[in-house]
């Protein structure tokens, strides 16, 4: 299958390009930027007038909610929704049921996967098993089944003696650690920010120090062994700040942040709207203004979507009872493009945080456009408007902050390995010649 | 813009869940429909026919013999029918969703529900999800509010010391997770009282309670000094999980109610409790049973103030 996209704005974060160009795919791969390989007839032409073409997007948490929890999502439904939302390349995190602590089940996870379209999954493996914070995995053996790292997800290590041994373990075979820093103890029974929302509604709260009191261990912890860890959504501006003192110390370490988490405060939950029980929660608008202070001046390595599609039945509850996240691989492109518009980020900045720096973290290839990479492309209108809703949303999860509310930027096609997983229906110029 | 979660278009009350958030002229007409319903607790018939065929559900998804009580006791004083469901929790887990429980009620014809549960915000999404011509009065949700608690509260302190324009009022105690606490803070506030304090330890204190509108004091002595009304919180005993507070013994000595600290607020001050009261834990016997003690009149006022709340939320006005 060759494929000629004509005439779109190319954007690739990683090399610099922005320029309006032709694309020519051949064999899964990039054959050409600019200029057609020899002898390359296409299959297919698609019509890039007025699209940008980027990298296809790289999301490091999206949940798919297989095995175990298919009454939430499917694989097939999440991995459709991943293409619908320009996602090319996710890591999934190991809170499935069981959790994914042993090789059988990462290998299940990954031929299911590879049989059905959609993007390419790198399962992160259990840090402990049953994630219970006590016993180590087999990571090698993990390893070898396929993951690319491993984490706790959102269960709990509450002991530091287990988190200091899977340092040494990990970095013995050089395996990356990703944590979501947070105190068990600090943040046990809490479901909102410390702040004037809580004290107003009496939520329970969870203070600020729940992160950075982990932090601040993890960071020794991290100066002692050495391990390459990763730090997930971070909430606070006082835990940005540290990871920017340590960053500057020369510490192995980077982190992300929710997509959400850019855009929403305390504020957005003072009406109970359960859509906005996320984890972490989501905090102060000064901590939210030090999560885009901390993109603008690279602190922050990655935007992910974070994505958690939940059921309806489990988020109509009071805001403590409902389960927490938001459905979000749909929202990254969009939410990323309002951020950077907002911000006054140039796009190729942006992309640059749901590209090619996520595909860094997780050490694969992906997330640039060059001769002779994977052909795994994002094609959207930046001008395009569409409204969050029920219907509009290919994720099974229809549990969004934004439900009812007007995005910008709309996928219209993906290409993963070549192939066309994605195509908007209705949309001009796409033909076979 | 979003509609009002409590009030209808023309801005009469539609439910009661918060007091945060309704304006100064419902709170007062709640007030002065509650005063023209105290005579009816006199009269040899306590009862008037505002209610006549309305069902009202008395739904608690946490057991409270003592508000739930109230409730019946107003409602029936009003000639309504009123069933009372007590909600095991454990059955909800069984499946049944809170909403589902709501919806199978509403099936039964209800006219008004009245809510506790466990969780803040839950009276919120039951009041989302049922049917136009039901009201839900929210009779306490987690740590969020007891809105008809607040409002007799008010109505007692406007009883005894008359307007709120020139009252300096003391809350006391675990300020952190009293629902009874953020209803007081909200209806004084509203009600234009120029000094609400709240007195308590910095572990039953929300951060960011000032956001609120109030002056913390961690002192006693300091907090209670020259008030006209000392509000004390019950010490919520079974929601206390060890490290808040070393005993109830050092509570006492440092924010219970004696007599010796009740000396140091005005000669008229007046003393309020939401009940039921921990006697020697937050506050002495002698202070309980004193003479400036209201904490009966709360009650006679309670009945008469949910009477107000329900004849305003079936739309049968102040015309007892």
């Amino acid at each position: 299958m060759k494929i000629h996209i004509r005439n779109g704005r190319v954007v690739d974060p990683a090399s610099g390009l922005d320029r309006i160009q032709d694309i020519y795919v051949a064999a899964g791969h990039i054959a050409g930027v600019g200029s057609a390989p020899a002898d390359f007839h296409a299959n297919q032409v698609i019509d890039a007038t007025g699209l940008v073409v980027c990298p296809g997007l790289v999301d490091l948490a999206v949940r798919l909610r297989e095995p175990g929890l298919e009454y939430m999502a499917t694989l097939e439904s999440e991995m459709h929704a991943c293409a619908v939302g320009g996602v090319t390349s996710l890591a999934c995190p190991p809170d499935t049921s069981p959790a994914l602590d042993e090789p059988g089940l990462v290998e299940m996870l990954k031929f299911r996967a590879k049989h059905m379209p959609g993007p390419r999954v790198y399962p992160i493996g259990a840090l402990t098993r049953q994630l219970k914070g006590e016993r180590l995995t087999e990571m090698a053996e993990l390893n070898e089944a396929g993951c690319v790292a491993f984490s706790q997800a959102d269960a709990p290590l509450i002991d530091t003696q287990v988190l200091l041994r899977a340092m040494e373990y990990a970095k013995t075979f050089d395996l990356p650690i990703w944590l979501r820093p947070q105190d068990a103890h600090l943040a046990r029974g809490g479901v909102a920010h410390d702040g004037v929302v809580a004290a107003r509604l009496g939520l329970p709260a969870i203070p600020v120090p729940a992160e950075t009191v982990a932090l601040a261990t993890i960071l020794l912890l991290v100066r002692e062994t050495g391990a390459r860890v990763h730090l997930a959504r971070l909430s606070s501006r006082a835990g940005i700040d540290m990871v920017r003192r340590a960053k500057h110390d020369g510490l192995p370490i980077t982190c992300d942040v929710g997509v959400h988490h850019i855009h929403l405060s305390e504020m957005d939950t003072a009406d109970f709207n359960a859509h906005c029980h996320l984890i972490p929660p989501l905090r102060s608008q000064r901590d939210r203004d030090a999560i885009r202070q901390g993109l603008a001046d690279g602190t922050i390595d990655a935007i992910c979507s974070d994505h958690a599609p939940v059921d309806d039945d489990a988020k109509e509850k009071p805001f403590q009872e409902a389960e927490p996240g938001a459905t979000g691989v749909e929202l990254l492109l969009p939410l990323t493009l309002k951020w950077a518009q907002e911000a006054g980020v140039p796009l190729i900045r942006a992309l640059g945080f749901v590209t090619h720096r996520p595909a860094a973290i997780l050490g694969i290839p992906g997330g640039r456009i060059g001769v002779g990479q994977a052909a795994d492309l994002c094609l959207y209108d930046p001008d395009a408007h569409w409204l969050v809703s029920p219907s509009n949303l290919a994720s099974l999860g229809k549990n969004s902050p934004f439900l009812g509310l007007e995005m910008q930027g709309r996928v219209h096609y993906t290409l993963i390995d070549g192939h066309l997983d994605f195509r908007r229906d209705g949309h001009r110029g796409h033909h076979h010649p | 813009m979003m509609a009002h979660p409590q009030l209808t278009e023309d801005g009469r009350l539609r439910h009661l869940l918060t007091l945060e958030g309704l304006p100064r002229r419902v709170l007062t007409q709640i007030l002065d429909t509650a005063a023209s319903f105290v005579p009816v607790a006199e009269r040899d018939v306590k009862k008037v026919p505002l209610l006549r065929g309305k069902a009202i559900f008395n739904i608690f998804f946490e057991n409270s013999t003592r508000t739930r009580t109230t409730f019946e006791i107003a409602a029936k004083r009003l000639s309504a029918d009123i069933v009372n469901l007590n909600i095991d929790a454990s059955s909800l887990s069984k499946g049944e969703t809170l909403l589902d429980t709501v919806a199978n009620l509403s099936a039964m014809q209800a006219d008004m529900f009245i809510v506790r549960h466990a969780a803040a915000g839950a009276a919120h999404l039951i009041a989302r999800h049922v049917a136009p011509h039901i009201s839900v009065i929210n009779a306490g949700d987690g740590r969020c509010a007891h809105p008809t608690q607040g409002l007799l509260d008010m109505y007692t302190l406007r009883h005894y010391k008359g307007e709120f324009h020139n009252l300096r009022v003391a809350i006391v105690g675990d300020i952190l997770q009293s629902r009874v606490a953020r209803s007081q803070i909200h209806a004084l506030t509203t009600l234009g009282c120029p000094e609400v304090r709240v007195v308590a330890p910095k572990t039953l204190l929300p951060r960011d309670v000032e956001s609120l509108g109030v002056h913390v004091y961690h002192k006693m002595e300091d907090g209670i000094r020259d008030v006209d009304a000392v509000l004390m919180l019950r010490l919520q005993n079974e929601r206390m999980r060890g490290s808040r507070l070393p005993s109830a013994g050092e509570f006492f000595k440092h924010w219970g109610l004696t007599p010796a600290k009740l000396k140091l607020a005005r000669p008229d001050a007046i003393v309020m409790h939401p009940g039921p009261m921990n006697r020697g834990v937050e506050i002495d016997s002698e202070v309980a049973d004193g003479v400036q003690s209201v904490i009966l009149a709360q009650v006679t006022f309670g009945i008469a103030v949910r009477m107000a709340v329900m004849s305003l939320l079936a739309g049968a006005g102040a015309q007892a």
